[in-house]
């Protein structure tokens, strides 16, 4: 039973503390089709936890994850890859002594999934094609034989994001995508968002970037200290009091 | 004479590949002198007790220690690092003082008896696990080993499992290293403990270096006859031996073909180039 019939990743009371410092208490929320979900808050606010909690980097310690429908809530990460659930990390992590091509073609879910199978696969050109097919999307294809360590830092999240969808997952999670990017960087990977989005069923986005959000993000959830301070559309939430105290009051150097 | 190099150079030639299909998923193992030294006892009881042809008991030899490596692997994997070297180094220890303390295989004094490995038996051995490597090489599933032995976190987010890969890993290691062991025994009539327990293997390997398939033969051969061309030194031979591994290891620190070569040949893919981007 489902409850929310067009929701993909249905999240439910799910706290974690480290050493008795609650990083997670109690977040409940939804990830509808369809939609880009920005996920905001202040330093330390639980945003990174609540990404690594859900892909299994953490056990939770209460509540249940569900996604299309199915508990996940103790699955480990490379089962919840296959089920479709993708991700990037903050700090980039690139399998960075492979070529750029290569670090696509890893991630292609019939090898993946059956790794002594894939010893015998014929026709592999059919993969290299559909790599650089995604390559160019992402306007990697000329570096695709770079190792990908070489790639500056914007092509190498670029990198790390085609990488993530060349398992065809239905949800993808970015962890701060935008980090340490410059203004121009940050507005050609709003592109690269906007271009991703129709790849996938859903998107969640951790970010900082309050006018990134505001021009990707379709709801915005905004956490503070572990909690769950608001949700809606992002113009409303941006403009309610609790929010801009919490976040924008004191994080606005930043902006 | 020129027998005894064909089968010690391919002995330690498949016994360095085992080092490095372990090391293909980032785990650097000492078990393997345990595992051969299981694969030569195993099958030389089969041999010599029991009357198996020599080819098959060497296959059984080395699923038993395929068996084992996976049994012993499971907690060892949980380790990581240094830590897993120590166990592996703990596992190779154990399978000594347990050959040691049965007495049907003779103990300490060792076991005897077996015969009937040939030169063709290595060649053969060492053409078919190099074909099966360069087979990898170019696979899909060569960059799953590469992935896991970069970034186990990274990997697992991609839908790879590590543990399952790993330990597939040290399962297979350990078989090769128990069949060349097994051929091994099969050639010197007779076997002791410490004779079939070497941290050389680790050695070959890391020589002539692990980011691709060419690089433990080399590293096998070269130590394997290393020892016999300075023979004219009488006892300054392990000297000698020890000043050229050095040598080595200071001149090539990543080992003597340390290159990795990429699993794709783009350029043989046809209508795979990319369009000019900006």
């Amino acid at each position: 039973m489902d409850v929310y019939p067009q929701s993909i990743l249905s999240v439910d009371g799910l706290s974690k503390s480290f050493r008795g410092l609650t990083a997670l208490d109690q977040i409940s929320l939804d990830v509808r089709r369809g939609e880009i979900l920005g996920l905001m808050g202040p330093n330390g606010a639980g945003k990174s936890v609540f990404i690594n909690v859900i892909t299994g980097l953490y056990p939770a310690d209460y509540g249940t994850v569900r996604f299309l429908g199915r508990d996940v809530t103790r699955l480990p990460s490379y089962a919840l890859a296959r089920l479709g659930i993708a991700r990037t990390y903050q700090n980039i992590r690139l399998l960075r002594r492979m070529t750029v091509l290569e670090n696509v073609l890893v991630a292609i879910k019939d090898h993946v999934n059956r790794p002594l199978r894939s010893l015998f696969i014929r026709n592999r050109s059919r993969f290299v094609r559909a790599a650089t097919t995604l390559l160019e999307q992402f306007h990697l294809a000329d570096k695709r034989d770079r190792l990908a360590g070489s790639l500056a830092y914007g092509e190498a999240r670029r990198l790390e994001i085609a990488r993530a969808l060349a398992g065809k997952p239905s949800l993808l999670l970015l962890d701060e995508p935008a980090a340490g990017m410059n203004e121009r960087e940050t507005e050609e990977l709003g592109d690269t968002i906007r271009a991703s989005r129709k790849l996938l069923e859903a998107m969640v986005i951790v970010e900082h970037d309050v006018a990134m959000m505001r021009g990707l993000a379709d709801r915005l959830v905004v956490m503070d200290a572990g909690h769950k301070i608001a949700e809606g559309k992002p113009g409303e939430v941006l403009a309610e009091p609790s929010v801009i105290e919490a976040y924008l009051g004191t994080d606005e150097a930043d902006e | 004479m020129i027998q005894d190099y064909i089968v010690f150079v391919g002995v330690n030639i498949v016994l360095a590949w085992s080092v490095y299909v372990i090391l293909l998923a980032g785990s650097l193992s000492f078990a393997n002198g345990g595992f051969m030294a299981i694969g030569a006892y195993v099958s030389g009881v089969l041999t010599v007790k029991f009357g198996f042809p020599l080819v098959i008991a060497a296959l059984i030899s080395g699923i038993a220690a395929g068996l084992i490596g996976v049994l012993a692997g499971f907690p060892a994997l949980r380790t990581r690092g240094i830590y897993l070297m120590l166990v592996t180094v703990g596992i190779a220890v154990s399978v000594k003082a347990v050959i040691e303390s049965i007495d049907y295989v003779g103990g300490i004094q060792g076991f005897g008896g077996m015969v009937g490995t040939t030169p063709w038996h290595v060649v053969g051995l060492v053409v078919l696990v190099g074909s099966g490597l360069a087979l990898l090489s170019r696979s899909p599933l060569q960059r799953i080993l590469d992935a896991v032995r970069e970034d186990e976190l990274s990997a697992a987010s991609l839908g790879i499992n590590p543990i399952y890969v790993k330990l597939t890993c040290f399962g297979v290691g350990a078989f090769l290293a128990a069949v060349a062991g097994s051929f091994y025994a099969h050639y010197l009539i007779h076997v002791s403990p410490d004779q079939v327990l070497s941290v050389f293997i680790v050695l070959y390997a890391v020589l002539g270096g692990t980011n691709n398939m060419w690089g433990p033969p080399i590293g096998a051969a070269i130590m394997t006859l290393t020892p016999e061309f300075v023979r004219g030194l009488e006892a300054w031979r392990p000297t000698a031996f020890g000043v050229i591994i050095l040598c080595l290891l200071l001149i090539r620190p990543d080992g003597l073909l340390a290159f990795r070569i990429a699993t794709t040949r783009t350029k043989a893919v046809a209508g795979s180039k990319p369009k000019q981007s900006t």
